[in-house]
């Protein structure tokens, strides 16, 4: 029992041990992703926004073009019976929150893309956070990750002119018929002349949740109070939206309505590219005020990650996995700008 | 003087075997979530935490009961390399089981992120320092990984090829002490 093995029995014994060993390290580097299927990763998707726009370090992989503003937001408590985050009682919650332009490229013109974004932080007097990120599409064209991708390879600027291939934009969305309703949005789509009289939406769906426990799922949209313009035809002024907004903030604050829509059963609460009947019941939540302006990529928003999964308690996630994927390349996109931070000292 | 113990104490064995299970999953939880963007992604990540908050409060406990508690000494017909070794292993294993819990929360503080159980931030808001702990998050887990590699052969060794009692003395079952003192 107790001698040391020798010969033939302890060679077997230590080939034994060190296939055990092997197999730990074989099932360790199966769950890491580097052995066996390459499943879509966030590393890849930040990998291809990279490709496509180049490379700008310190800037964030999308929406890299922005601005930090604050204020706070003011709740009318319409909403406190959906759902006890303290968001929707408190009088008064203090907001940090960034405009942007769509696309990983920060040196865009502001009007030269039709999507823009609005992210917002949250700090309720509970000690919760909510961060959310909205777009002025009501909805996405794809209803997963890997379609999501597709799009975005679909989307590869021609060589020649610039600018993504039409034919190929074309196939992409004959081969997505789930797109139709983003394609009308695109097609109808008036662009304001200003972030203060863009509508901002959630996008993915959440679910509500109340005192008593009850769920509501819900989208939410940021309407604003400022009229309505068109942009006019052509501008010249690359920082057209950024110019606007300063202008704006320093006559006085800008304002918008937390409009929560309720999904009816049957909804599709984890499709993004589905909207719900026009008819569904609103709530209109408080007040969204604006008052402040940072210098261009300067202020407190800079150094946060809005991870639309920082949710405070009474808000919680819908089962989409666009939402899921978003705070995964959200959370890459951020580990890889502060790396380019740090190494490089990159800011942008 | 009483003699040394042939066995760790119950409560060691228990902490050693429940907080092996835990890190073993931690670590395939960490490197795998990172990697993914399903909704898994967004369970993972509270799983992760949640679990390594656990493991905090047990290093701690087991640091105490480490220093605390008599313990079996390591064989002594090992040689000097061996058991130089076995030491600093054991070393890095407490220190990396300490370190990656204060890291993961020093990093979510430094990255502005909201923390589980509103604990309070470790460090002050700071992208640079965030890249710098998050880059050793992850390079000291598969440290972490290999040490406890290096640590499984090497207790499969004793229990093995050399057949000393190294391994029945963190067995968590009740220990048979016949064999041991037979040997005598």
């Amino acid at each position: 029992m107790s001698t040391p093995l020798h010969g033939l029995p302890r060679a077997l014994r230590l080939a034994a041990i060190g296939l055990v060993l092997a197999t730990l390290a074989a099932g360790f580097a199966y769950a890491a992703g580097w052995i066996g299927s390459a499943a879509l990763s966030p590393k890849r998707i930040i990998d291809t926004f990279e490709d496509q726009a180049g490379h700008f370090p310190g800037y964030r992989k999308n929406h890299a073009k922005g601005l930090c503003v604050s204020g706070y937001f003011l709740s009318n408590r319409q909403a406190e019976s959906l759902s006890r985050a303290r968001v929707f009682s408190q009088a008064q919650v203090p907001v940090i929150g960034r405009f942007a332009i769509g696309g990983a490229n920060p040196h865009s013109a502001d009007t030269s893309v039709p999507v823009r974004s609005l992210a917002l932080q949250l700090s309720s007097d509970d000690g919760e956070v909510w961060r959310t990120g909205m777009n002025t599409p009501p909805v996405l064209a794809v209803s997963t990750p890997e379609a999501f991708y597709q799009q975005v390879l679909a989307m590869t600027p021609d060589p020649a002119t610039g600018k993504p291939d039409p034919a190929r934009m074309q196939a992409f969305f004959a081969a997505h018929p789930e797109s139709a309703a983003f394609r009308q949005w695109a097609k109808d789509y008036k662009a304001p002349d200003s972030f203060a009289n863009s509508s901002f939406n959630s996008i993915n769906a959440f679910a509500l949740v109340n005192k008593a426990g009850n769920r509501q799922y819900v989208r939410w949209s940021l309407m604003p109070e400022t009229p309505f313009v068109a942009l006019p035809g052509p501008v010249d002024d690359p920082q057209y939206l950024q110019h606007d907004l300063q202008q704006r903030l320093s006559q006085g604050p800008l304002r918008w309505n937390l409009r929560l829509t309720l999904a009816a059963a049957g909804d599709p609460v984890d499709d993004p590219s589905q909207p719900w009947p026009a008819e569904r019941r609103t709530v209109d939540a408080g007040t969204l005020v604006i008052n402040h302006v940072d210098p261009p990529e300067q202020g407190a928003c800079r150094d946060l990650n809005f991870d639309p999964l920082i949710l405070p308690s009474g808000i919680e996630p819908s089962a989409d996995p666009i939402l899921a994927a978003r705070s995964a390349a959200y959370s890459e996109s951020f580990n890889r700008r502060s790396r380019e931070a740090a190494q490089l000292g990159a800011r942008p | 003087m009483k003699p040394a113990p042939v066995a760790f104490h119950p409560l060691a064995r228990l902490l050693h075997w429940s907080m092996a299970v835990l890190i073993i999953a931690m670590l395939f939880v960490g490197v795998s979530m990172i990697a993914d963007l399903s909704p898994r992604h967004t369970l993972l990540i509270s799983v992760h935490k949640a679990i390594g908050l656990a493991l905090l409060v047990l290093v701690v406990i087991r640091i105490i009961l480490r220093l605390t508690l008599p313990h079996p000494p390591v064989p002594t017909d090992l040689p000097p390399l061996q058991r130089l070794a076995a030491g600093a292993s054991h070393l890095l294993l407490y220190a990396l089981m300490l370190a990656m819990p204060l890291i993961g929360w020093g990093m979510l503080s430094a990255g502005g992120y909201p923390l589980p159980l509103q604990l309070p931030a470790l460090l002050p808001h700071d992208l640079q320092l965030y890249a710098v702990l998050r880059r050793a998050h992850g390079w000291l887990a598969y440290l972490l990984f290999a040490t406890v590699l290096v640590h499984l052969g090497a207790a499969l060794v004793h229990a093995l090829i050399r057949r000393d009692g190294v391994l029945r003395s963190m067995w968590p079952g009740p220990i048979r002490r016949q064999p041991l003192e037979a040997k005598e």
